[in-house]
Parts: structure tokens; sequence; C-alpha cells
């Protein structure tokens, strides 16, 4: 049985802000945003990172916080290239 | 009492340096300095009579049987409180001793009822010993050989006729455990043991830990197991299988049935002490709800049927390989457990690794300390705590955060406030700071008071641990010369000037964490200069979303004020389950292989992929709530999950079923149809800790051996049944005996290449790091380096949790654990522990339970974003108003139903300690719980029908 319209994107959106909202406090962007970056390759499984990376390209990152957006943009271009 | 004789040589070990050479006997007897007289006779093979004196506790000198003379000294000194001295002449065995003796057992003996007489007890041995035949005073004085036996107690006797008013049990309960519920009421022949105000045992204060019954030299206080079976005939050292504690005992045996547990004097986690699950709570093992034979169904709503090992097996594996054909060899995964030994959890992920293919590999520590991980990995460099046990000894000041040690750790706790009561080497009692939100039994038990109660507001503890932080900087304590040379300095000037910002001082956090500044900032002072300051946390610190931001603030204010690297200081998590920290290093974590080394790291890799023949996966796989959440996606469909109950203990019980129910092969390997099992396609009977071999890691990353004392009585051990599935997988595996395992464990994982069955059995255990620089382990970490070569500071901006109160969700409900059950229940609840806690109840604020007409014992039901249940209410002020809290040992409370998703950034542990909620009275069970009950009568129902099919 599958959830009818189970999305499992939203709890991803949601532990990508909760990332973001840790490397808040790292003053320099550049810093926060390698971090978070770095956190999802090492913790996240391929499927999930494919999956945050896909709603950023359908949906525009809806849900996500600036940083985070920022971060999952740059794991989008890491993982185009 | 004995049952099996052990030697004790009356007075506790010294730990001097200096020996001291005297006479005893004429013969030449050479002990360390502060030994008592006692102990060296008997140490050299000449035993003076005792009553009154045991190694567990100080001499009291009261029985006089242990009277010597010593030359040059008047009297007859009692030998177990006079400490030897250089030159010393003793005497032990003169005519006129012997005389004293023997009136000393005649007067004993005129008002003692030996009670069962079957039982060897070093009162009888004395007698013997003595050589008292006859007593010369009758037995018609006033005396207690009527008075009536207390057997309200369900594991242990109070025979008031067998007691001899030693006080041993007095001072045991003193001592060792630090309750006070005993007392000697009256003097001279009308003296006898009374619990709290002449309670009975039950209703005293008594906590059952059973120390007064182990001291005991008569019948008086005895096992109600041994009064029922008589004296055992072998024993085992082994391993408590409950808390993180991880207390050392002997399991007595006559063949193959478990007289009773005895704590071992020798187990250097508990130094002969423990509580009352690992004594007394054991009747689990033979429970008749254990399930015993495999069983099958091919839908959850179908009867099970009842097949041969070699079935279930073949049917499993058939499953889980037909899964992978059909939707890829990602959906599928498997689920470790801290209740399970470290050679059976390094199997279960090597299973998943090696045999399904995948990295979809996960613990319950993912829901408990996965933030203890993470947080002392970033800064120290090692996932583990820095210290053993005993070195809270050496602590002058002691911060608890987030841990209820009375309840949780109780052995432990039992030593932390012996440091709180006592003197140590000249140093005054230790202090102590406790943070958290409740009022917990450790802030004022007797002699011990804390020094401040930071009773902080849930959910705010990175807020108060930064504005300690801010205190230290602001005052100047930081300890500079420890961090210039042990610190990286650019994240350390980083961090001071981040908590030195005014947003951070306590000042400013007043206001979200409802703790004073004033209080802040004394206790941030007492932590900085008091001396040694050690930290101990809990569960309290991480199952909140920031429990990896809040450990990292923890190391930061060790480092800070160089309160690390040596005894009596650290950081010290105190681990929930007993293999917590065990399964942790045995490589449970999907990114992880063993000895936290992520998978993408090729060397370590490699190393694996040649030691297990197959190609390994370079990226992490699947945790716990990612699972649930790939299963509602359709992505993730089977899963073998051992000792763990995910579907009681996890948060937000709706998804977690929900998800079960989304998968066609749920394969559960326990004791019992939990609650998990319900939702299963394939049982596989576990084994309990008495039924198998293996290893313990408890909080202090000690090993210790778990022995086999009686066979499985589902037919194997639980890694026999994991290298079943394996080989049915395709998976060769073929260990003979899980110290093969250990030995590949220790080939492959370098923290754990010096352990070995054959050492352990030597060292009685080791703590990790154990290897060719540690050959005997390492009770103390990051001794003049830290594992990561410089300490790393953290930030640790407070964000507050998205849990939030409102006009609909007025209160915050937290959630934690009682002494006498353990966890989920499972367990516990199967045994007479229920008498001291039958339900979980709400604990709530005498103001909050008055606004809403609410009184004790009402049924209350609770709502929360997740979910509603109904508990019965407990009027109680140990909660600050606004606050709520329960227990989650009973499935029908439902406690998890209105836990929400929230979890932690870093590790996604769930936040159990803060949920918003409303309550209101009610006057039946909520939906969930009619639910649950029906669903749950439907499974025992099916279950009935399996064991009728056979
Ligand atoms: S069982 Fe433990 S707490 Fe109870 S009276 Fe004996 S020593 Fe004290
Ligand atoms: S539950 Fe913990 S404290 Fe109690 S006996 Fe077992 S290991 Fe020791
Ligand atoms: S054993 Fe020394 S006085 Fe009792």
């Amino acid at each position: 049985m599958t959830m009818q319209g189970h999305d499992s994107s939203a709890a991803l959106v949601k532990m990508a802000n909760d990332i973001a909202d840790y490397f808040h406090s790292e003053a320099d962007r550049g810093l926060a945003i390698d971090g978070i970056v770095n956190h999802i390759t090492r913790f996240w499984e391929p499927r999930m990172r494919r999956k945050i990376v896909a709603h950023y390209a359908e949906h525009g990152g809806a849900g996500l916080n600036e940083l985070a957006r920022a971060a999952i943009a740059k794991l989008a271009e890491i993982s185009q290239g | 009492m004995l049952s099996i004789v052990e030697l004790d040589f009356g007075t506790p070990r010294s730990k001097a340096a200096q020996q001291v050479t005297l006479t005893i006997d004429g013969r030449e007897v050479t002990v360390p300095a502060g030994t008592s007289v006692l102990r060296a006779a008997g140490e050299a093979g000449i035993p003076i009579p005792k009553l009154c004196a045991t190694e567990l506790l100080d001499a009291f000198g009261s029985c006089r049987l242990c009277l010597v003379q010593i030359e040059g000294r008047k009297g007859f000194p009692a030998s177990c409180t006079t400490p030897v001295e250089a030159g010393m002449r003793v005497a032990t065995q003169a005519a006129q001793l012997q005389k004293i003796r023997h009136g000393v057992m005649e007067l004993y003996l005129s008002d003692y009822a030996a009670g069962n007489d079957a039982l060897p007890t070093e009162m009888r041995e004395m007698v013997d010993a003595i050589g008292v035949t006859e007593v010369r005073y009758g037995f018609d004085g006033k005396n207690h050989r009527q008075a009536a036996k207390d057997e309200s107690n369900p594991y242990f006797t109070f025979d008031p006729a067998a007691c001899i008013v030693c006080s041993r049990c007095v001072r045991a309960c003193d001592e060792q455990q630090g309750t006070l519920a005993l007392t000697i009421e009256g003097r001279g022949f009308a003296s006898r043991v009374v619990a709290s105000q002449d309670d009975g045992f039950m209703d005293s204060e008594c906590v059952s830990c059973g120390a007064c019954v182990q001291a005991c030299p008569t019948t008086a206080l005895s096992e109600k197991s041994l009064l029922a079976k008589g004296p055992a005939q072998t024993s085992a050292v082994t391993t408590c299988a409950y808390c993180g504690v991880g207390c050392s005992f002997r399991a007595e045996m006559r063949g193959e049935d478990l007289i009773r547990m005895v704590p071992n004097k020798d187990g250097r986690a508990n130094h002969g002490h423990s509580c009352v699950k690992g004594r007394f709570a054991i009747g689990y093992a033979t429970h008749k709800d254990r399930i015993l034979k495999p069983m099958i169904r091919a839908k959850i709503s179908e009867p099970w049927r009842e097949v041969p090992w070699a079935e279930a097996i073949a049917h499993a594996a058939r499953e889980f390989r037909r899964i992978q054909a059909k939707y890829g060899r990602d959906s599928i995964g498997g689920i470790t457990s801290s209740r399970c030994t470290n050679e059976e959890t390094y199997l279960v992920q090597k299973l998943v690794r090696a045999g399904f293919g995948n990295n979809n590999v996960d613990t319950c520590a993912r829901v408990c300390h996965s933030p203890t991980g993470y947080g002392l990995k970033a800064t120290l460099g090692e996932s583990a705590g820095t210290q053993d046990f005993d070195s809270v000894l050496q602590a002058d000041v002691i911060m608890v955060i987030g841990a209820n040690p009375t309840d949780g750790h109780p052995v432990f706790a039992s030593q932390m406030k012996r440091r709180l009561r006592r003197e140590q080497n000249g140093r005054p009692p230790a202090k102590l700071i406790v943070v958290d939100p409740r009022r917990i039994d450790i802030v004022r038990t007797p002699h011990v008071q804390a020094d401040w109660h930071l009773q902080l507001r849930p959910g705010t503890n990175v807020a108060l641990l930064t504005s300690l932080a801010h205190a230290i900087v602001d005052e100047g304590l930081v300890d500079e010369a420890f961090v210039h040379a042990r610190c990286e300095r650019e994240a350390f000037e980083k961090w001071r000037a981040f908590v030195a910002e005014e947003r951070n001082s306590p000042e400013a956090m007043e206001s979200v964490t409802g703790v004073p500044a004033r209080a802040v900032r004394a206790a941030a002072r007492l932590y900085a200069t008091g001396g040694n300051a050690a930290i101990y946390y809990g569960l309290g610190v991480t199952e909140h979303s920031q429990g990896s931001t809040a450990v990292m603030a923890i190391a930061n204010l060790a480092m800070a004020t160089g309160n690390i690297g040596r005894e009596g200081v650290g950081v010290n998590p105190l681990r929930g389950q007993n293999n917590v920290q065990g399964s942790c290093d045995m490589g449970s974590f999907p990114h992880e292989f063993p000895g936290y080394r992520h998978v993408g790291d090729d060397a370590v890799r490699a190393s694996f992929e040649q030691a297990w023949g197959v190609p390994l996966r370079n990226e992490p796989g699947l945790r716990i709530p990612n699972m649930f959440e790939a299963a509602l996606d359709g992505e993730f469909k089977g899963i073998y999950i051992e000792g763990e109950d995910i579907a009681q203990s996890d948060p937000n019980t709706q998804h977690v079923t929900a998800s079960l129910t989304a998968m066609e092969c749920v394969v559960v390997q326990d004791l019992f149809l939990n609650e998990t099992a319900k939702f299963a396609h394939v049982f596989l009977p576990g084994s309990t800790f008495l039924e198998k071999d293996g290893t313990f890691t408890n909080a202090e990353r000690r090993i210790s051996r778990v022995r086999q004392v009686m066979r499985p009585r589902n037919g194997y051990a639980d890694w026999e049944i994991t290298q079943l599935l394996a080989n049915a997988m395709g998976y060769p595996m073929h260990y003979a005996h899980p110290a093969e395992i250990m030995d590949e464990i220790a080939r492959l994982t370098p923290t754990f290449a010096g352990v070995s069955f054959g050492k352990l059995d030597e060292l009685g255990s080791i703590q990790w790091p154990c290897n060719a620089q540690a050959p005997l382990g390492t009770p103390t970490m990051h001794v003049g380096e830290f594992v990561r070569g410089k300490g790393r500071f953290m930030l640790t901006e407070y964000v507050p949790t998205a849990e939030k109160v409102n006009a609909k969700y007025p209160l915050i409900l937290t959630t934690g654990r009682i002494l006498s059950q353990y966890n989920v229940g499972a367990q516990t609840r199967r045994t007479e522990n229920i008498r001291w806690h039958g339900e979980d109840r709400l604990e709530i604020h005498p103001q909050d339970a008055e606004d809403r007409g609410i009184a004790e014992g009402d049924w209350i039901g609770i709502e929360s974003r997740a979910g509603q249940t109904v508990l019965r209410a407990t009027i109680s002020s140990r909660m600050q108003s606004g606050v709520v809290y329960t227990t989650f040992h009973f499935p029908f409370s439902g406690a998890n139903v209105i836990t929400t998703d929230n979890s932690d950034w870093a590790t996604n542990c769930p936040e159990y300690k803060v949920t918003a909620v409303q309550i209101l009275r009610v006057s039946q069970p909520s939906q969930w719980q009619q639910r649950y009950r029906a669903f749950s009568e439907k499974q025992q129902e099916l279950l009935r029908e399996a064991v009728a099919l056979k």
C-alpha cells in the first residue's frame, strides 16, 4: 500500500530548513552554504538528495528558507556537474 | 546472605600505594596502608571471625567478634576498625579472645531463629567457626523470635526472628544505595530494623535495590527466589541487559534454573551494587508470553502460522529477494538494537551492507543518543563519553543536565550521591548543579541538596548552555592556557565572539529559558572555578530539535574551562539502554562502518570489502524516519527488525504504523509479540541475555562479557538467527561462536584492535580504545590531546523549536522514565515491577490542574498536533506550571501518539521532550486507544489461533 498522495519532499524540506537554521550563525555565507551541502551529502541517502534537488527544480524550492534554498541550489549544481 | 560462598575480607580494599608490613600470629604480612587488620589477616589466610563487617561497607565495629590483641595496646581492639601499622604485632587466636567471641555469639543466638536451615549463611559459618554448640542464656527473654515476617516486597522477605541487628542492611542502604530507608529503632534487646517510619518495606522509601539483602549475614533478609528454590550450585559472571550502567552480575544457577542475580563485587561499573531491575526483574525471561516458535503469515489480518525454523528463514529470505527484484536493491533494510550484543549488532549491519547490498541500517540509538555521536565527534573527535564512572569520585562540581540518574541510571546515581554526601581525599563533598525542567529526585534527596537547580523551560537547553558560556567568557573564567594548548584557535575565537554577544547573555536569555540570570551566572562561576567539574547528561539534552547543538554546547563548556582530559572532569552521556554505546560503535548508523568511519572513506571501505568479499556502497543509507517516509512513498518494502519496538518507542505512532502497513515484508525478531510484531509478516523468536554469549558496552565505553547460563528456549541465540538469514539470502556466514565475531570486529576496527574474549576473561572488562597504544583500555579519553587533534569549538545559536505553544495547545508535554520500568516496558511489565508502576500517568502542576478542574486520578485527554490520548492525572509540584510530564512504559498509554515528527537537525533524533498539548477531563479512552485496543485484541487472537494450529 502506498499512502494516497504521500510526498516525502515535505519532510525533506523541513529537514533542510532545520539544517540551515543551525548554520545560520555562521557569518561567512559561503562557509554556511558549504556546511549545509556537506552535511546533506554525508548524511542523506542519494534518493533523498535527488528528491530535494527535483523539488528545487520543479517548485523553485517552495518551502525552503533562504539559506536552505541557496544550499540546495549548490547541491543541484554539484549533482549536475 | 550467602548462596554461593564468595570471599569477603570484611573491609574495602585500600588503594594506597604505600605498603605496610606487620606480623599476624607470628607471620609477616605486607599490605597497602589503610588496610584493616581484619582484611590483612584474611588476605594472609588467617580468617578472623566477623559479622558486622563486609567488603562492600565501611567498618562499623559493632559485633565484637573480630577482636584481636595487639602488642603494646590495652584491651581487645576490633580488627575491622583498626588500620594496620608498620611493625604491629597482632594475635588473633588467644584463648581469651576465643572466650569473648564465644560469649558474644551465645548472646546473639539467644535471640535468633535461624530461618531456612537449608541455606548456608555467614552467621552459621561463624557459629561453626567459633564452635558454639549450646546457649547458656536460654531463649525466654524478651526477644524477636515470634515477630511477624514482612513479605510485602515482591522479591525479598524480612524475617525479624533471624535478624541479629548487626545493621549491615542499614549501612548498605545508607552507604551503598544512598536511600536511607532503614533505621535501627529502640535500644538493647528491644532494638530492631524498621523501614522508614515502620511502614513495611513496600510502603517505605525503599527502592528495592536489594543492597540490604546482599549485606545481610543471616536469612533475615532473603530473596524469595532463594528461599523457594534453595541455594545455587554454579554461577557465571554476566552483564545486566537493562540500562547503560551495565552492572556486572553473578547469575547463580541450579542447572538451567536461575536462582538469583547477585551484583558482582569486582564489577568495575557497579562495585557490587545494582538496582531493582537488574537484580530482580528477570522473570520476563521465562514469562509465558514469550514466543518460542517462528511464525509467518501473508497479511497482518491473517492468523499466524507456526513453522519450523528452516521454513521461516527461507520464507523471509525469499520475500526479501523478491522485493529487491521487484522494487530495487534499496527497497529493504534492517534495524539493530541496543538490547542486543555487540556481536549481534555487528552481524545485522554486516548482513545489510554485504547481504542486502545497501546501507539501509539504523538502530534505536537514532531516537536517543545519535546527537551525542554527532556532537562529540564534531568537537572532541570521538562519539563517546570521556570518563569512567569512578571518575565522579574525583569531581568537585557535578552538573547534571537533562538526566534523571536516580531513576534512569540508579547505580551510577548512588555513586554520584556518595560523592555529593562525602569528603574524598580531604576534598569537601562535591557541589551540584541540576539543569532540568522538573524537580527530579537528585535535586533534593537525603543529605544531598543541589546548589543550583536551573529549572528551565523545555526546549531551551541551547539558550541556557550558551548563556552559561557567555558568563564564563564575560567574567574572564576561560582557561586560556588549556584552550591555547589544546584547541583550534580560529574556531575558539569565533566562538568566543559569538557567545560574548549581548543577545546570548543570561540577562537576555532569561525571558527565553525562564531561569534567573543571577542563578545562571552563579552556576557558571561554580562550574568554571569550583575545581574538577564534570557534566553528566541524558536524553533531556539529546531528544530535541537542537539535540546535537546542545551536545556541542556542553563540549564547548568543558573545553573552555579545561574540564576535560583527566579524572574527575569530562563530558559524560548517560546512555539509556544497556548497549547503546555498543550498537553505535558497531556500525549501526547508515553512514558509518564500525568505529564511526564514514562509508565514503575509500580506504576504510576497501578494508571491509576485502574482509567481507563483496563490493560495498559508498553512500549513506536511510535512517529510521527516512525508511518510514520511503515506505509511504512506496519505495521501501521490507525490513528486518532485531529487538526493537518502533511502533511503541518511535514518535508519531500513527505515522509509524502507516509506514509498517505500507511494507510487504516486516520481519521482527523479538522475545514477545511486541507492538511492531503486530504489523509483522515473519516472527523470529529471539533469545534473552541469559541464553547467549557476547558483549555489551556501557556508557563508559566498558566492554563486558555476557555469558550463556541456559540454552536458548527458542532454539537459537540471536546472532545465529541473523547468520541463518544471511546464508539463506546467499551471503555466507560461518561463525561458530561470538568470540569469532569479536575477532573480526577487532581486525577491522582500530579502537577495538586489542579486544578479544580471552582478554575480557582475563581483565574482567575493557574500556575502548584498546589497541597497541592502550593494551589495557582507556578509562579517560583525550588526555594530552583530543582524538581529533585539537578540540574544535562549535557555534551554538539558539533556534526555538517549531513546536510552539499557543491558545489551542497551551501546555508543553515532556516525557521520561521511572526507576522500576524500562523503556517500552516489554520486559519489566512482565515482572513484579508493575507493583511500583502499573500505568503511565500524566504529571501536572497543581495550578494547571486547578485551572482545569482536574483532581488526582481523573482521566485526562491530551491532544497535540499529532494525535490524542488519555491518561490519569497525578498532581505534582515537581513540574513547573505550564509543563506536563509522562512516561511511555505502557503501549496503551499512547504517549507517542501525541509526540510529533520534529527532530534534531543533524541526526533526526526525535524531539520527544517538547510537545505542545492541551488537556481536559474526559470520561473515556481516546479514539486511538479504542482502535488500538481493538487491533491489539485482534492480533492476540491471531496469535492464539497460530498456537492452536500446531
Ligand atoms: S532494598 Fe535497597 S533501598 Fe530498600 S531498604 Fe534495602 S538497601 Fe534500602
Ligand atoms: S538496570 Fe542499570 S543500574 Fe540497574 S542493575 Fe541493570 S545496569 Fe545496573
Ligand atoms: S566485624 Fe569487627 S566488630 Fe563486627
